[in-house]
């Protein structure tokens, strides 16, 4: 299984070759990819020359081009294809029917992979993009439990690609307007997910308050761990008790079913955190990598959560993984 | 994640304007070897940031910008844009990239107030410059350059091992 | 508003578990009574609810065919389980009532033969449209976090599509495998006693400081605030929208449905039409943020004010 690392800036994805990733998906600096944040992603150039390194070292370049074309604008997301093609991109992962329309038509030679954000969780709806789009490679949505993900890899005709530790979405991804409904800022057509132009963190009395827009997300006592505003990670009250409706501060972390996967025949494996720092990927790839490279080798597998200091409230979950999860 | 209680001791009676003057020249050194630094600060760039060392009681006011650094000892900051605060060490870990800076701040080893945008691009114009501190400021010393970067090197790994496996 | 452009209604499926006598009450009012074009029927959220109206679903479309609605029905949003993919697979081979499709596997079953794509299909531009079009979709329900803006090129773009927008209803922000509403009582999605039908108009969610913010559905999570399109109504119609989608909620939507009617067809100011509004749903707090371009809880007057409408 090839290991997909995320890099938000070119010594992140430095980094992310070094530590022994086989592929590094990146963005452009703008709302053509979904990690839209200040001061990170690539310009054309900084993409062209990462990617002649990776390929150099053998390692894949995959172009994140998965928000939705804001409509009337639909050129910027057209040149970000054509800029991933002309900068030597392995392949390029989409979300937008029309843009996928656009890249079969223009660009038949690269490589397109279905992004997470087309929320495509049965196999039917994959082999529809197969057909009609030629998409060689799905990232399966975290909505689905093991052994549907291993259901999906019998009957999808194309790759399979699946998160295995990072950030955690909640809600299927691709279809949640949370965040718009709060700031005015979407994932599908900004990149962005409660996005740190509307967050504010105030001191009240000895808890620190995490806002976002006009809402309070969270209310942390002192010394107990932080999360990000997220909104589907807030504190709320419902039905008469406070507490974390939708899902705790918390990172996915599947590491234990690296076995299974395998067995499946997913093709890659995929660690979630474009917009995070350069100490994360190179921590989260090295330890996946010797897992995996362990994996490789028959050694018994450890249940350990060595991860744990990197994640979200410094607590990890499995998701949906897990069927009871639900 | 302190630093040694000698230090904070040293740096106590030290006057401001001496602070400042040595802060500025890293600042100098370092922008001098990383020229594309403030780049993807973009729009950023004339925000006022207030770097506040918790541990030695001493604020730093940036204004990427005008490339100049103020030191005082009024840690409120009150008319800074962004306020980022943690020990020294922290800090100067994260400029570096060898601590990550949400870990941190789930831990709550990192507070961040004010413009939460100013504060993420700093964060990620930093990142991408893989500054190293010994060699960047060892660059200032003329003639005594290796002996500096390599006096800088063992205070860091001294330092390092002090704080243990969350250190990259 | 343009002359000739008449703005039709669509009753969108209802999101919520309602208990058998009052869904079928629900119904056997529209039919008899609703001045509505289209109906969609259909249970999308939770599969698990299936067995709840299936009897009587028949009964109701063909009540609804006679009394000379249209009925389409909606296939589930989200499909994972064999037995989700089989109603998408037996919807799509009827012949008798159009399909909306409510993800893609079903506009793939559909393969090229005439069918209407749902609201939770992202369609955010003109070549997207298209794409469906070119695959047999013939009416489209836009995303309801797009603008006024998005909507105007998308129509201008792929003219031979009959675009509707969701004008009216807490609406859907969010699907997710978990199931919130059972674990806030004490319970999860396997075993979960359905207890969403406890809230026929979605359990409330606040933040700690007291403000509405949204409202569980089961595994959807809903919009605290009322959309409501009906002061936008005339935009609407001239960006050549062809159908406003009234969502039920617990309220007369029979009332409902009388008011956008009046405004659609010029008989009542939209203004009017929306002080009325408050008095069918008196318990609601109306939002159009999401058409304005501003955060989609807000409500935006006519005259372009932001009015912000968080419950304290």
């Amino acid at each position: 299984m090839e290991l997909i690392c995320p890099a938000g800036t070119p010594a992140s994805f430095r980094d992310a070759v070094e530590a022994g990733a086989d592929a590094v998906y990146c963005g452009f600096r703008d709302e053509t990819n979904a990690r839209n944040f200040p001061g990170l992603n690539f310009n054309a150039q900084e993409l062209a020359e990462a990617a002649a390194r990776a390929r150099s070292n053998g390692v894949s370049t995959l172009v994140a081009i998965n928000t939705y074309m804001r409509a009337g604008a639909e050129e910027l997301w057209y040149r970000a294809v054509d800029n991933a093609a002309v900068a030597g991109a392995d392949a390029i992962i989409v979300a937008d029917l029309g843009l996928l329309a656009y890249a079969a038509e223009r660009h038949p030679a690269l490589r397109r992979h279905l992004s997470v954000q087309a929320a495509a969780a049965n196999a039917e709806h994959i082999n529809f993009l197969v057909d009609a789009f030629g998409i060689k490679r799905v990232v399966l949505p975290r909505v689905l439990t093991v052994a549907e993900v291993g259901a999906i890899c019998r009957k999808a005709r194309c790759e399979t690609e699946v998160f295995v530790f990072g950030g955690l979405c909640v809600m299927e991804e691709g279809r949640c307007s949370l965040s718009s409904y709060a700031t005015g800022k979407s994932p599908n057509m900004d990149g962005v997910c409660s996005p740190a132009s509307h967050v504010r963190y105030r001191q009240d009395g000895s808890d620190m308050v995490s806002e976002l827009g006009d809402f309070t997300i969270n209310r942390f006592p002192k010394d107990e761990p932080t999360g990000y505003p997220t909104l589907c990670k807030g504190r709320f009250v419902a039905g008469g008790t406070a507490g974390y409706v939708f899902e705790d501060p918390a990172s996915l972390d599947v590491l234990t079913h690296l076995e299974a996967l395998a067995r499946f025949g997913v093709s890659a494996l995929k660690i979630e955190g474009r917009q995070r720092g350069r100490a994360y990927i190179a921590q989260v790839v090295r330890e996946i990598r010797n897992r995996l490279d362990g994996l490789a080798a028959g050694e018994q597998q450890e249940d350990e959560a060595t991860l744990l200091k990197l994640s979200e409230g410094q607590r990890t979950t499995q998701g949906s993984y897990d069927k009871r999860w639900r | 994640m302190n630093l040694p209680r000698v230090v904070r001791l040293l740096a106590r009676p030290m006057p401001v304007a001496a602070i400042q003057l040595v802060a500025q020249a890293s600042l100098d050194g370092v922008v001098a070897r990383h020229p594309q630094l403030f780049d993807r600060l973009s729009e950023y760039e004339n925000r006022r940031f207030a770097i506040i060392a918790t541990d030695l009681g001493l604020c730093f006011i940036i204004v990427p910008h005008s490339r100049r650094l103020s030191v005082q000892r009024d840690t409120s900051a009150p008319k800074a844009d962004v306020r980022i605060a943690g020990s020294l060490l922290t800090l100067l870990s994260l400029a570096e990239g060898r601590l990550d800076g949400d870990a941190e701040f789930f831990a709550r080893g990192l507070n961040i107030e004010g413009d939460m945008e100013a504060a993420l691009a700093l964060r990620n114009a930093m990142e991408d410059c893989r500054l190293d501190l010994p060699t960047d400021l060892a660059s200032m010393a003329g003639p005594l350059r290796r002996p500096v970067e390599w006096g800088l090197s063992r205070i860091r790994s001294h330092l390092l091992s002090r704080g243990g496996a969350r250190w990259n | 508003m343009a002359a000739g452009n008449r703005i039709g209604l669509t009753l969108g499926p209802l999101l919520y578990l309602w208990d058998q006598p009052g869904w079928s009450d629900f119904y056997n009012r529209i039919a008899d009574e609703a001045d509505v074009d289209t109906v969609v029927l259909g249970e999308l959220v939770c599969s698990k609810r299936d067995h709840f109206h299936a009897g009587a679903s028949e009964r109701v479309a063909e009540r609804l065919t006679a009394a000379g609605k249209r009925v389409r029905l909606g296939s589930p949003a989200l499909v994972t389980i064999e037995r989700e993919a089989k109603t998408v697979r037996q919807l799509a081979a009827r012949s008798d009532y159009e399909l909306e499709a409510g993800e893609l596997s079903a506009h793939a079953a559909m393969d090229g033969r005439p069918h209407a794509i749902g609201p939770l299909v992202n369609v955010y531009n003109a070549p997207t449209a298209r794409v469906l079009a070119a695959r047999g979709a013939t009416s489209i329900c836009l995303p309801p976090e797009l603008p006024l803006a998005s909507l105007r090129s998308i129509i201008t773009g792929a003219p031979d599509i009959a675009f509707e927008v969701f004008a009216f209803g807490k609406v859907p922000l969010a699907i997710s495998a978990r199931c919130a509403h059972a674990r806030n009582k004490g319970l999860v999605k396997d075993n979960c006693q359905f207890v969403c039908g406890e809230d026929p108009d979605g359990l409330p969610v606040d933040t700690l400081d007291g403000q509405h913010f949204l409202a569980l559905n089961g595994v959807q999570t809903m919009s605290s605030t009322c959309q409501s399109l009906i002061t936008d109504v005339p935009a609407l119609a001239d960006a050549g929208v062809r159908s406003l989608r009234l969502s039920p909620q617990v309220c007369d939507m029979v009332g409902v449905i009388g008011l956008f009617r009046s405004v659609a067809e010029g008989r009542m100011e939209p203004k009017e039409a929306y002080l009325r509004l408050r008095e069918v749903y008196p318990t609601a707090e109306f939002s159009n943020g999401f058409l304005h371009a501003v955060p989609g809880h807000r409500f935006v007057d006519g005259g372009g004010s932001r009015i912000p409408v968080i419950g304290m």
